[in-house]
């Protein structure tokens, strides 16, 4: 017989206004098992904690029943305290009597209440009566992480781990760390070049000691739970030696065959052999093999010849490498849409109509025309500049529904730098709204409107077309109600931020949500920002939805500071509320690997003494196992429970309904 | 343990029903706990069992309940793409679906048995779906075809 003690707590006023609580003590005393009974002022309270201990001490209870607010108020306390006089915390359930029965309850005769809790007191103990005692699971943590994406928010994740003297992988799909950020000429609000604050963080990862740089590198697949991952990298083949490579840049300079560079986004041709930006970490050249000649025909050569520490290999082939860690971190950030889905605004076709990333790349000190504004297609300064916000974003039919953020910042930026380099030059925006929310960027957008003079334009643009080498503009400015006629010569379409391509895969990969603009779901889009529901794999930055630097870097390294806590200790403590599954009856029917959100349910075979195979059964990985259930109701034997929610602790409540 | 019959019903002049929510832990459970902190009112006839996720919800749970006396059953979970569980929620509605006809082909009147959504924000929302449920099952009368089952079974 088991030997259960119910403490009813009147909450001060709280409860005892409309529940006898007294009465709901004596009642439960009658029921068989429940050995001591007793009503409180407030059990959270010390005394009242002192009181439960040493009842259940003196009573030698082995089961716990607290009547008093809801358990996501004070389980956590009273499961303390009753570990704390020898009990098995998971012998201490909690009825709730406040929030769902005296405070919904108003009726002072206390009739209703004092029933209600009666009833859910009694439910309660008959699911007590099945409890198991249960044990926190420890999981081990390797303590090294994965940062995927090099930019930004990579950068600043992977640095803050290291700083914490934690080991890092930082993957990066391209031949350079810096990402999106290494293409902007200055930033928002401040006006800081953006070369010059990213390039020692970049350099500052490179030569960190805890800091391993995979670049041309991707995330090929990943197995494992949280604090202990099995990751597969594929290195994509560089054809030149890492190690050895000085970084003299001889190849480059020899390499006779050019093709556009993806970096300067069609702007400007690069080399066969190249490094995507002179700032590039680590700086190593890369063969883009797909155009050498060398590799596709066996012709020229010439790099190979020059190179002075002969790093150069052409028959080097792409590696799967294997890293174990603990934790991931994703920042793959995002791309532009592209923008010939408007065809409205001539971009592809009217040489002059540019993203404004390519504008970066004009306005940039480093860029193509070395900083000067000169428009495409004949070189020329251009004297009117049409600058077209929300290009795709704020457009659920052509584009997306939300707002890409930073558009009417960085286009606030494009009319400054113009008029900073092209003195008697005018721009003009056209804009939905303006939205500039955040420290100093208010007054940012206003200095570019009464300071540099930006006209700015309420309204869409309707078409864009060539006439006599201008591009004229046609829109509408609704604040004067009037059509708008500009003969433009150049056009910057602020384009929607959209996720990277080829981002479902990899959520695929690593088992976390995404939306359906497929940008990375966060655990709770306010108190959990950087965490997934995966446990171990953390979010930082673009990858999650269009946001700026600042946010980016926040998000790296509160990403970084939930790392290096699930790092603190060697094991990590999860409450047992995990599924398990009965191998005696389980027919391995994978209905509940199918139905698990978490992939937590693996297939394991179990084998004669000759090893073969004689049965297959599911088992669930207690590190990746949430505890949602879902499996339990999906078995068709009813071989699967959940520890804390067993079938046999439901049905008791049901039974003494 | 405590079944109606026709006489307890006459007895107390008029019938209260027995109402059986079984609701979601992160989602429907804190909203009817935001019920309480608001101090809202509702019927008191319903009695809450919690479970981590509608995922979890046996379609069994529910049959069991109305073995057991009640009168009417309430199911309720996070919104479909608010799950905690990701996709817990999805699983319940689908088991739901299937399970209707199952349900009505055991004697049960589907007026009795709801299925609703409510956030941990919408305490409103719960406390209407309750008083609108109590009253409807109300309106019914005690639910008597599995009166008396459990004992023949047990014979």
């Amino acid at each position: 017989m088991p030997r259960i003690g119910v403490f009813v707590c009147q909450c001060g006023n709280n409860i005892a206004a409309t529940v006898d609580t007294k009465k709901v003590a004596e009642e439960m005393k009658k029921l068989p098992g429940v050995v001591y009974t007793c009503d409180y002022k407030f059990m959270c309270s010390s005394p009242g904690q002192d009181m439960l201990r040493q009842a259940i001490k003196e009573n030698k209870l082995d089961g716990l029943i607290v009547s008093a607010c809801s358990p996501h108020m004070h389980e956590k306390t009273f499961r303390k305290a009753a570990e704390a006089a020898g009990l098995n915390p998971y012998q201490c359930e909690i009825t709730n009597i406040r929030e769902q029965c005296s405070w919904v309850h108003h009726d002072t005769t206390k009739a209703v209440g004092t029933v209600k809790s009666i009833d859910l007191t009694r439910m309660t103990i008959e699911r007590l009566k099945k409890n198991r005692p249960l044990k926190k699971i420890k999981i081990p943590v390797k303590k090294r992480a994965l940062v995927i994406g090099g930019g930004i928010a990579g950068i600043q994740a992977a640095l803050d781990i290291a700083d914490g003297g934690r080991e890092v992988i930082l993957v990066e799909k391209e031949p350079s760390i810096g990402g999106n950020m290494a293409r902007l000429s200055e930033t928002f609000p401040t006006m800081d070049c953006s070369q010059c604050i990213l390039t020692p963080k970049m350099v500052e990862a490179e030569l960190n000691e805890n800091i391993t740089l995979l670049t041309y590198s991707e995330v090929e697949k990943v197995d494992g739970y949280i604090g202990n991952f099995t990751v597969q990298i594929k290195r994509k083949s560089k054809f030149v030696d890492e190690e050895r490579c000085t970084g003299c840049g001889e190849c480059i300079e020899k390499c006779p065959f050019k093709t556009e560079s993806a970096f300067e986004l069609g702007l400007a041709k690069r080399k066969v052999i190249y490094t995507p930006f002179p700032q590039s970490v680590p700086n190593v050249p890369v063969i883009d093999a797909p155009n050498c000649p060398k590799i596709q025909k066996d012709k020229c050569g010439a790099c190979a010849i020059v190179c002075g520490p002969k790093c150069i290999d052409f028959k080097m082939e792409d590696k799967i490498v294997t890293e174990e860690v603990g934790a991931i971190v994703v920042a793959t950030g995002y791309q532009l849409m592209p923008n010939e889905r408007f065809g409205e605004y001539g971009y592809g076709r009217i040489k002059d109509v540019i993203s404004g990333m390519q504008f970066e790349r004009l306005a940039s000190s480093s860029g193509p025309t070395g900083g000067e504004i000169r428009r495409p297609s004949d070189g020329k300064v251009p004297q009117n500049v049409v600058f077209i916000q929300c290009v795709g974003s704020r457009d659920e039919k052509k584009g997306v529904s939300y707002c890409s953020k930073v558009c009417c910042m960085y286009t606030a930026k494009h009319t400054m730098l113009y008029k900073h380099k092209v003195h008697d030059g005018q721009s003009y925006v056209f804009y939905m709204d303006i939205r500039s929310g955040g420290k100093r960027y208010e007054e940012f957008v206003r200095k570019a409107i009464e300071h540099d003079d930006a006209m700015y334009l309420r309204g869409r643009v309707s078409r864009v077309y060539e006439k006599d080498g201008k591009v004229i503009v046609q829109g509408a400015d609704t604040l004067s109600g009037s059509q708008v006629e500009i003969e433009a010569d150049m056009v910057v379409l602020a384009t929607a931020i959209v996720s990277r391509e080829g981002a479902d895969t990899l959520a695929q990969k690593l088992g976390i949500g995404y939306d359906k603009y497929k940008f990375y779901n966060e655990y709770h889009p306010k108190l959990r920002p950087v965490e997934t529901v995966t446990a171990g794999i953390f979010l930082a930055g673009t990858c999650m939805g269009p946001m700026d630097i600042p946010e980016s870097v926040a998000q790296g390294s509160a990403a970084a500071s939930k790392v290096l806590a699930l790092f603190s200790a060697d094991e990590m403590a999860r409450e047992p509320i995990t599924a398990g599954v009965n191998k005696t009856t389980c027919n391995a029917c994978w209905d509940c690997v199918t139905a698990c959100p978490y992939s937590a349910i693996e297939r394991e075979s179990v084998k004669d003494r000759q090893g073969n195979i004689v049965k297959w059964l599911a088992r669930v990985n207690e590190g990746v196992c949430q505890g949602c259930g879902v499996c339990v109701a999906a078995c068709r034997s009813k071989s699967v429970d959940l520890r804390g929610y067993t079938d046999e602790q439901v049905f008791a409540a049901i039974n003494s309904f | 343990m405590s079944v109606h019959t026709e006489d307890t019903v006459l007895q107390k002049g008029g019938f209260e029903p027995k109402i059986m929510a079984f609701v979601c832990n992160w989602c429907t459970y804190a909203g009817a706990d935001l019920a309480g902190t608001s101090r809202m009112e509702y019927r008191p006839n319903v009695r809450i069992i919690k479970l981590p996720c509608t995922g979890r919800i046996d379609p069994l749970f529910i049959i069991k309940a109305f073995e057991n006396g009640a009168d009417g059953v309430l199911v309720s979970g996070c919104h479909p793409g608010d799950c905690h569980y990701t996709t817990g929620n999805y699983h319940a509605r689908r088991r739901w679906i299937g399970f209707k006809h199952l349900m009505e082909f055991t004697g049960i009147d589907m007026r009795r048995l709801h299925f609703s959504w409510v956030s941990a924000s919408e305490a409103i929302k719960w406390v209407d779906l309750v008083n609108r449920i109590t009253d409807e099952v109300k309106a019914l009368g005690p639910f008597m075809e599995y009166k008396g089952l459990k004992e023949k079974a047990a014979e």
